[in-house]
């Protein structure tokens, strides 16, 4: 028997081995020299296994009792982890060395936190849920204050860790509400109980406290407050880290909780989602208008498109999960070029994250420009952009399951939100002239922006089939 | 009274007292001693308990080990606690009303506690009759929750490699000890032995 569950979770297994090896490999030998290197053959191993996962992954497998599931809901989120984990890790590598900050645990710590997010979609088990939340949320901390001698950068990973505990403190005490009423940590045992008749205080209690725990790890309001500070003082290839897969990780392990077991009280967890969803979309859309950091404006703009994937999530159907899916892996797609190019603002090779910078940037790098205006215009929610898509399938999926006020509190906030990206656009074209940025120097960042530039325009001809493996995932969840 | 219940009421009670000193001791070292109090009482509860080997994990474990640690480091830190407990005053109506509603919210959700009619049936770890409890522990631990233990281990190792990565600093401007070249130091290289003839220097 054991030997079948080792098989189900072989991925997990040989990153984590990867990442042991890797670590004392590098501690015997070259140490901090040889962590360029060792970040490429990291993303490779993510890329090896994402490729892997995608080939040979078929059906649904339970392992360890139910503890942990393969099932093509996982399958989907850990492919989308893996490579955009691979892809932030390259195109921070150059920024990282430059500054003396790339050590060897950089691609370590990331590592491991992979395993943890991989555990995090796969859970059938509250246990295994907080394990791989916990493992995820440890190395984030330790990677968020990596920039030891800057005060914000410490500032940043406090902050992260003691929220972070506190969250889950939250879920740990809603967890063992749900236990006591359940008699099992299991999803599967949860849900046979759980929705016969009236829901009773005590497993009321335990689901809100759950969601809450698991609200603070997507920062949806009113859980939000770690992500401005957080997202400013990490180092930015480690922003760009957070604001994808971890994202994409707590949303899956979200939507596994929420339907896997609480899948017969949906009207109980319904309107907790809804006003999650409404107040982040909001809060998303205003806070980010004052601001002049773009760190800070990623910040809150990652809480506003929490809000729209929750939205998806609200609506607790099937077309919901597929929505909330396909809208996760464009926005990861979105921030990676964002960042790639964030990444690359620099004067006189400093980092620079002020957008007036931004001045007139368009007559020095037209190219450049026209991608950045691509991906800012599909984060708004622009229409033929491929983040107009996403925004639809989410409204549509809100609309059909009754929720039609949540739709339209959408739609507002979208317009509402579109002014903060459109102002970059309108520094970029029409803004006054200052001193120019530096020519950008790393190759893979401006690969990276000018690929996910390209795919929002060219996914919407048929979103690279990404939809139609969303909806196999959706309909393996409900399952 | 039957002498088991006895001693349940002598323990809970030392339980609680124990903590309740840990918190309000003016003395951190008191504090301490009341900690290993009520470690010690909850010891003798899991004895009650039938879980003799959880009991004797507590003592040996958080008394022996944890209890003292936090002995050194409360006696050998300069820790003003008086500082740190300034504050207190200032936040306690806040948190005081906080605990109260958190309070009243237990009493509402436990007060009317409901268990699922199937709970008894769905129990993951029953206790079992024919085996020892150490043995019980045991195949929960490494059989049946194998994969959460190994998740535990890399928790730890992650915690580890922070604390190294975010504290260690190599300081250029001291002398390091190299034992394999201290071991491969060879006499005939690291001496040179001079004749000095009488009257003359080197």
């Amino acid at each position: 028997m054991i030997q079948a569950d080792l098989n189900i979770i072989l991925p997990e297994i040989l990153l984590a081995i990867y990442a042991m090896l890797a670590l004392v490999a590098v501690v015997y030998t070259g140490k901090d020299k040889m962590a360029g290197m060792l970040t490429w053959i990291t993303a490779g191993v993510f890329v090896l296994l994402a490729m892997w996962i995608g080939a040979s992954g078929a059906g649904d497998n339970v392992a360890f009792n139910g503890m942990f599931h393969d099932d093509a809901f996982s399958r989907f989120a850990k492919i989308a982890m893996l490579l955009s984990g691979a892809a932030v890790l390259v195109m921070g590598q150059d920024y990282m060395a430059r500054r003396g900050m790339l050590r060897f645990e950089y691609p370590v710590l990331v590592s491991l936190a992979m395993v943890g997010m991989m555990t995090m979609v796969s859970a059938g088990d509250l246990i295994a849920l907080y394990m791989g939340l916990e493992l995820q949320s440890l190395a984030l901390y330790v990677v968020a204050s990596f920039r030891r001698d800057s005060v914000k950068s410490t500032e940043a990973g406090m902050k992260y860790f003691l929220l972070g505990a506190l969250s889950s403190g939250l879920l740990l005490y809603g967890s063992s509400l749900v236990y006591g009423f359940a008699g099992t940590t299991q999803f599967s045992g949860i849900i046979d109980v759980a929705g016969h008749g009236d829901t009773p205080l005590g497993l009321l209690f335990g689901l809100t406290f759950v969601v809450a725990g698991l609200a603070f790890k997507v920062s949806a309001v009113p859980f939000h407050m770690w992500t401005p500070d957080v997202y400013e003082g990490a180092p930015t290839p480690i922003t760009a880290f957070f604001a994808t897969a971890p994202k994409l990780a707590a949303m899956g392990l979200f939507a596994r909780v929420l339907f896997d077991a609480f899948g017969g009280v949906v009207a109980d967890w319904q309107q907790i989602i809804a006003l999650l969803s409404v107040l982040s979309m909001f809060l998303g859309a205003v806070a980010a208008i004052g601001q002049r950091n773009i760190k800070r404006l990623m910040a809150y703009s990652s809480i506003a498109h929490m809000g729209y994937a929750l939205m998806g999530l609200a609506s607790g159907t099937a077309l919901g999960i597929e929505a909330m899916l396909v809208y996760m892996a464009i926005y990861v797609t979105m921030n990676i070029g964002t960042f790639a190019f964030i990444l690359s603002m620099e004067k006189d090779g400093q980092p620079v994250v002020d957008i007036s910078a931004l001045n007139m940037y368009s007559k020095r790098a037209p190219g450049r420009a026209l991608a950045m205006l691509f991906l800012l215009f599909s984060l708004a929610g622009v229409p033929p952009f491929l983040g107009f898509f996403g925004k639809l399938y989410v409204l549509r999926a809100a609309f059909d399951a009754g929720l039609a006020w949540l739709a339209v509190a959408g739609v507002i906030a979208s317009v509402i939100g579109a002014f903060y990206y459109l102002r970059i656009v309108y520094f970029m074209y029409f803004g006054e002239e200052r001193d120019a940025l530096d020519a950008p120097r790393s190759p893979v960042q401006h690969l990276m922006l000018v690929l996910s530039a390209a795919v929002m325009l060219l996914g919407v001809v048929n979103f690279f089939g990404v939809d139609t493996a969303a909806q196999a995932a959706a309909v393996a969840l409900l399952q | 009274m039957t002498m088991a219940a006895l001693a349940f009421w002598l323990f809970a009670i030392c339980v609680i007292a124990g903590g309740f000193f840990t918190v309000i001791s003016r003395n951190p070292v008191h504090s301490v001693l009341w900690l290993i109090l009520a470690f010690l009482s909850s010891a003798g509860l899991f004895v009650l308990l039938g879980a003799e080997f959880v009991a004797m994990l507590l003592i040996i474990v958080y008394v022996g080990a944890v209890a003292v640690l936090f002995l050194f480091v409360v006696m050998m830190l300069d820790v003003d606690f008086a500082e740190l407990k300034a504050g207190m005053a200032q936040y306690m109506p806040l948190a005081l009303l906080i605990g109260v509603i958190l309070l009243m919210q237990l009493g509402m959700a436990f007060g009317v506690w409901q268990f699922a009619d199937e709970a008894q049936a769905l129990r993951g770890a029953v206790t079992p009759a024919d085996a020892h409890n150490t043995e019980a522990l045991g195949l929960i631990l490494y059989d049946q929750y194998f994969l959460l233990f190994q998740l535990a281990g890399l928790i730890l190792l992650v915690a580890m490699i922070g604390a190294i990565v975010l504290t260690l600093r190599h300081r250029k401007d001291i002398k390091r000890q190299n034992v394999l070249e201290q071991m491969w130091r060879d006499p005939a290289d690291a001496m040179e032995l001079k004749d000095v003839k009488p009257g003359q220097g080197l």
